[in-house]
């Protein structure tokens, strides 16, 4: 079966290995793309008619050394080039491999990790790593961020020459060296998954980018099997994009947690998560990624919003706060605290956020509706108000709306002088990342 | 006579496959199913989900766990139970049983299933 669509996949699947080590041996990203591209369309040419090799990845290193190796004499940049006899021995395949092996995870790690580079803002480390790594074009890229293709083309240049540029260590890491850059590049595929799945109206173009962070993540917990944070990294994706066929209603926009069909969940990508988030935890080591993996666990689990189990996901926004204290995480822990102790305590939580959450939506959204339960309407409706002006989704808006119209019901069995609230939008909580 | 046909690719390139290549595939094989069933020849059909989902018991008087695939060539695949398990410590929990009564060396390894289908198939 060697038709296009498994060359396409294989060329793809090799393309992290073998551009890693290419880079690693040339020492030049350009260089090393350039003979990766060449050796790609060597492949198409003799793989239909030869069958695909065994181990493509090594096949590609092979040949893009070979066709680069003149462009390399031009130049005096590289170093620790294997000698020419034996690239020239017909057994490449070996060679390649001996070579590459060892290296293999280091070579990986290093590529996503070039993507990381400080001095690039996030949306080109995405970028890059899309173009690099996941071999998108560019037209695919520029789709997936809704701005012209010369836009992006413009974007990746400039990145590639502030990673050029960089003193990319090329030594294998240590293993401290190892644990920071795998914390880095965890970020960035988490930063890819997000970019994709925080849309507020339905984009298959950007869902691209939750499928393709999830490729990377799995990538990387192949490298690193061992790896609890990869674990639940990868488990909290999952669990976050089963539930993408329920997002979107028919007009394309967004469904909020509590009102989505939860058979329409991906139960596949939830087995998956759950069993990977199981085995992380057995490491007894829990990290953010870990803690909101098992957040969305347990959403995952309850096959109703009512049969959710307030009581842990308190807990574990409790953990998360510790590991990683932010105002938002705490407003999320108010959301479970509210089920589990009551809206007075939730509400005594959240206002003391009031300073550094003021422009966030869901503040004023979650500090409404715990001033409506209490039945302290007034205030309510003012918080609405503020939620509704800070809207991002007609979901959301929506949402705020179906509050103030029941305040002003309740108000209008006692008041008769209400004027009409239509037209006005607002919300509680959206499906945010956990 | 039984014959279980198992599965070998580069799990690389198939979980590179695009959601229209994935679901082309299935149904072809799909189609090869139905037939077989069809006959009433068909048991158990699985998929399983990919190895950086998988866990390995290396048996012995005290099981060791170990994250990722049983990756030992100088083993050979033996046989497979299909259990359900409502966490992997259950499943952990059933194939350490497993591991003391049989006794003897070599591993488990445990995958969650993304597909399964029983089909018709009764055992004789």
């Amino acid at each position: 079966m060697t038709d296009l669509a498994w060359i396409e996949a294989a060329l793809t699947a090799a393309r992290p290995r073998a551009l890693g080590a290419l880079v690693r041996y040339f020492r030049e990203l350009d260089l090393a793309e350039e003979a990766f591209q060449n050796a790609c369309l060597k492949a198409l040419e003799t793989w239909p008619q030869n069958g695909p090799p065994r181990d493509p990845a090594s096949w590609l290193i092979m040949v893009a050394r070979n066709t680069a190796i003149d462009a390399v004499r031009r130049r005096s940049k590289q170093t620790e080039l294997p000698d020419e006899e034996e690239l020239a021995r017909p057994d490449g395949e070996d060679l390649a491999d001996r070579l590459d092996n060892s290296h293999y995870r280091d070579d990986v790690l290093r590529l996503l990790f070039i993507c990381c580079h400080p001095e690039l803002p996030a949306t080109q480390q995405i970028a890059l790593a899309l173009r690099l790594i996941s071999g998108l074009t560019v037209s695919q890229i520029a789709r997936s961020f809704l701005v012209s293709e010369a836009a992006m083309e413009q974007r990746i240049t400039r990145a590639k020459k502030v990673v050029a540029s960089a003193n990319v260590p090329f030594e294998t890491p240590d293993a401290v060296e190892r644990m920071e850059r795998l914390g880095v590049v965890a970020a960035m595929i988490y930063l890819v998954f997000s970019e994709g799945y925080s849309t507020s109206s339905a984009q298959p173009e950007r869902a691209h980018l939750c499928d393709e962070a999830v490729r990377l993540g799995r990538l990387l917990l192949r490298l690193f099997p061992d790896e609890p944070e990869l674990m639940g990294l990868l488990a909290l994706m999952l669990l976050q994009h089963s539930r993408t066929p329920a997002r979107f209603d028919a007009d394309g926009e967004i469904v909020l947690l509590d009102d989505q069909d939860r058979t329409r969940w991906n139960r596949t990508m939830i087995s998956e998560g759950l069993a990977l988030i199981d085995k992380a935890m057995r490491h007894r080591a829990p990290g953010q990624y870990q803690v909101q993996a098992a957040i969305a666990a347990l959403h995952a689990r309850a096959d109703h919003p009512g049969e959710t189990d307030w009581e842990q996901i308190d807990l574990l926004y409790a953990t998360l706060e510790r590991i990683q204290p932010s105002p938002v995480v705490t407003l999320n822990r108010a959301v479970a605290v509210s089920k589990v102790h009551g809206p007075e305590a939730a509400l005594a939580m959240v206002e003391p956020l009031a300073d550094k959450l003021d422009s966030y939506f869901h503040f004023h959204g979650l500090r409404g509706a715990l001033l409506e339960q209490l039945g302290r309407a007034r205030e309510a409706a003012k918080a609405f108000d503020q939620a509704i002006a800070l809207a991002t989704s007609p979901a959301e808006a929506a949402h705020i709306r179906m509050h103030l119209d029941k305040l002003q019901l309740a108000n209008k069995s006692t008041k008769t002088d209400v004027g009409s609230r239509r037209g006005r939008s607002s919300s509680g909580k959206g499906d945010k990342p956990a | 006579m039984l014959y279980a046909i198992l599965c070998y690719d580069n799990e690389a390139v198939t979980s590179s496959w695009s959601k229209e290549k994935d679901d082309e595939v299935m149904a072809n094989l799909g189609a090869v199913l139905e037939k077989v069933d069809a006959t009433g020849r068909l048991g158990p059909v699985a998929r399983l989900l990919p190895t950086s989902a998988a866990t390995t018991i290396r048996k012995g008087k005290e099981p060791i766990v170990m994250d990722g695939p049983f990756a030992e060539t100088k083993e050979q695949l033996l046989g497979f139970y299909v259990v359900e398990c409502a966490s992997l410590d259950e499943a952990l929990d059933t194939a350490k049983q497993l591991a003391a009564a049989s006794g003897s060396a070599g591993a488990f390894e445990i995958r969650p299933l993304g597909y399964f289908n029983a089909f018709g198939l009764k055992a004789k």
